[in-house]
């Protein structure tokens, strides 16, 4: 009753092409922001800010960099987990060498880093594509990890071969670093993430987008249409690795407070891989939709049978994790291969001629 | 000076030490094969019904943790004769790899017909999860030692003394040689002179065409999972019988996967060629080259070598030449 669009005329192109041109979505989308800004700071514990929203958060930013790849120009990438860590390691190198600017700038210049990381491993997208693409882009993977362990410049020689966030603080509040408090560190990520998922949809829905997509649906044809392939690839590599190398950066500053080599290892990649397949290719919001899923559904097995008076070995635990994860995954493909984005667009259409079936 | 070191030192090495080359050969050459395996199991699927498996590697660390698995069992059940036990654990592990190709084609693949490739990958993703899991839940975490004597396979080596060095060969990886040529020449006259055989190749040429003249695609599935399958299994026994059984043997999955690019996705000559190529070219590259640039250049180097091939030849060494009409 409460979702319909009638009456809501267009009069204007700017209204006819806005982001949500439907009331209700646009109310909506408000209602999420400001709970996510106001409400959920104050009323959540630390555990809930620092092992639930903030990767979350991260996961989903680092998924929308995936999915304008994979989802949007049809690139299909392994090397996502690389990208992230090229992020990390910038910020922490730029940081270090130049302690007195602005960590958040430093956080941004650290995605500028990963774009041209990505655009050097993109250069074979021109000539191959597929799983020959994807089994390329593992190459980045592998090599950036082994330079992650075997060059002890981007650790600063740190004995310990990982990297420790100093602590930085933004007009006398502590921002990273071991002394941060989680909302501070929320807010900052649930920022960055709202403008930079905005700037997306924009991208896409524009003409770069539309050139993407033309690449994904048909590269020859796309080609005869004067798009030239080259760049467009190209820009496509460097827009998702900007993305990944932000949420890398993020993930290092602001939710783990330090990290090594292997927390960008390949099941990183595989990890955000799995967000975009089962949130939804081609879909800003199924970014959102995987990467709650595949990263809180673990959370959730490991709490609720104990809630419900189970005692479980850890360690089967962890074993019925791979299991359920795995089981779900192919589960969720067989009854929706579009990703949870295609069933929240099935069910608003439901709700849009509710009561009535057509 | 640094072009002296990269290009005219490492072939001086080889020159001044015959024998230290012929051994790194060799190692690569073994290395080469077990990939060469892993990689013939991926094109039987991609072949035949167009799946990146990626599910591959784990089905290899599966099937020896089955047979693992199931040995120790046995032998708690009071099944005395350590061989008996070891071929009846054996026996029962090529059981399981059938039912686990006939489950992943009703569960798996017959829900998914007909939808993108990528969907199908992720979904044999879900299967490595899931066999992950399913591995550590019922024979445990804990890396286990291959029943190798068991088995009757061959321990030791045999030294040969040639240039003035000495070169020893691991008697495993002579019987992994053997092993693995056989499989090959069995799967070969499979493929060219049986009535299934004769049918895999049409399915692999066509679906439709292959579907039209009555070929049951159902039933090519399962067979053609269960033949990786077991190719799975022979490379299990091979690699754990030469390190433990563990699943950190998975990472020997993504080994494998530039010689995928290498030789083509859909040919087994490029697979066992590709393998060889990129099982050579690893160790020479990590014994000759690697100590000017840091040691584990092994991780990547592989990678490298295929992606240089790949410039030249898009679709691999023996690939299909992919002919795209607008």
């Amino acid at each position: 009753m409460l979702y319909r669009e009638a009456g809501q005329f267009k009069t204007s192109y700017a209204s006819d092409q806005a982001v949500f041109p439907i009331l209700q979505d646009r109310i909506g989308v408000i209602v999420i922001l400001l709970v996510a800004f106001f409400v959920i700071p104050y009323f959540s514990n630390e555990f809930i800010l620092q092992a639930v929203m903030i990767p979350f958060l991260i996961y989903s930013l680092a998924a929308i960099g995936l999915n304008l790849l994979t989802g949007y120009t049809g690139l299909l990438s392994l090397g996502t987990g690389a990208f992230m860590g090229v992020g990390a390691y910038a910020c922490y190198k730029l940081s270090t060498i130049f302690p007195g600017v602005h960590i958040l700038i430093w956080i941004v210049a650290s995605g500028f880093v990963a774009a041209a990381i990505g655009v050097f491993f993109g250069l074979p997208s021109l000539r191959i594509k597929g799983f020959y693409l994807a089994i390329a882009t593992l190459a980045a993977q592998f090599f950036l990890q082994w330079c992650f362990v075997r060059l002890p410049w981007l650790t600063n020689y740190n004995v310990s071969n990982a990297i420790e966030v100093p602590t930085r603080t933004l007009g006398g509040i502590v921002v990273t670093g071991p002394n941060a408090s989680p909302q501070i560190r929320y807010l900052i990520v649930l920022s960055i993430v709202v403008i930079m998922t905005w700037l997306a949809s924009n991208l896409v829905r524009g003409r770069i987008g539309r050139m993407w997509m033309a690449v994904r649906d048909m590269d020859i044809a796309a080609e005869l249409m004067g798009i030239r392939l080259l760049t467009t690839k190209l820009l496509a590599f460097a827009v998702s690795s900007f993305y990944c190398g932000v949420a890398g950066a993020m993930m290092v500053f602001l939710w783990y407070g330090g990290a090594e080599a292997d927390t960008f290892n390949i099941n990183q990649s595989f990890f955000v891989l799995f967000m975009v397949i089962i949130g939804g290719l081609g879909s800003l919001l199924g970014s959102y939709l995987g990467a709650a899923l595949i990263f809180i559904l673990p959370i959730l097995l490991r709490f609720v049978p104990p809630k419900l008076g189970m005692t479980i070995h850890s360690a089967t635990v962890e074993h019925l994790t791979f299991v359920i994860v795995g089981a779900l995954i192919i589960f969720f493909l067989i009854v929706e291969p579009h990703g949870l984005a295609r069933l929240w667009q099935i069910a608003k259409q439901k709700l849009r001629v509710w009561p009535y079936p057509y | 000076m640094l072009l002296y070191k990269i290009f005219i030192d490492p072939f001086v090495q080889m020159g001044a030490s015959p024998d230290l080359l012929i051994q790194t050969l060799w190692e690569g050459l073994v290395a080469g094969m077990l990939y060469a395996l892993i990689a013939l199991g991926f094109v039987l699927i991609f072949k035949a019904s167009g799946v990146f498996n990626f599910a591959q590697g784990i089905m290899v660390v599966f099937g020896a943790l089955t047979l693992v698995g199931l040995y120790d069992m046995l032998t708690h059940i009071g099944v005395s004769m350590p061989v008996a036990a070891a071929f009846i654990a054996l026996g029962l592990t090529i059981v399981v790899m059938f039912f686990l190709a006939y489950g992943v084609e009703k569960i798996v693949l017959r829900p998914l017909i007909n939808q993108p490739d990528i969907i199908l990958f992720m979904a044999t993703f879900g299967l490595t999860y899931f066999l992950i899991g399913m591995g550590e839940l019922v024979f445990g975490g804990n890396p286990k030692v291959m029943i190798s004597d068991q088995l009757y396979l061959p321990k030791g080596s045999i030294d040969f003394k040639i240039f003035g060095g000495l070169v020893s060969l691991q008697k495993i990886d002579i019987a992994a040689a053997i092993v693995a040529s056989i499989m090959v020449a069995g799967l070969a006259v499979f493929f060219s002179k049986t009535r299934i055989g004769r049918a895999l190749r049409a399915v692999a040429d066509s679906h439709k065409a292959a579907l039209a003249v009555g070929i049951s695609l159902e039933q090519i599935w399962v067979i053609v999972w269960f033949a990786s399958g077991l190719v799975a299994l022979v490379t299990g026994i091979m690699w754990g019988a030469r390190s433990e059984v563990s699943f950190a043997l998975q990472i020997i999955a993504l080994r494998a996967l530039p010689v995928l690019i290498l030789g083509g996705f859909t040919s087994i000559p490029g697979a066992i060629v590709g393998g060889l190529i990129i099982g050579i070219g690893e160790k020479l590259g990590e014994f000759y080259w690697g100590p000017l640039i840091g040691s584990g250049i092994e991780s990547w180097l592989a990678y490298f070598i295929a992606l240089v091939f790949l410039l030249f030849r898009p679709q691999g060494l023996f690939g299909e030449k992919i002919i795209e009409r607008v």
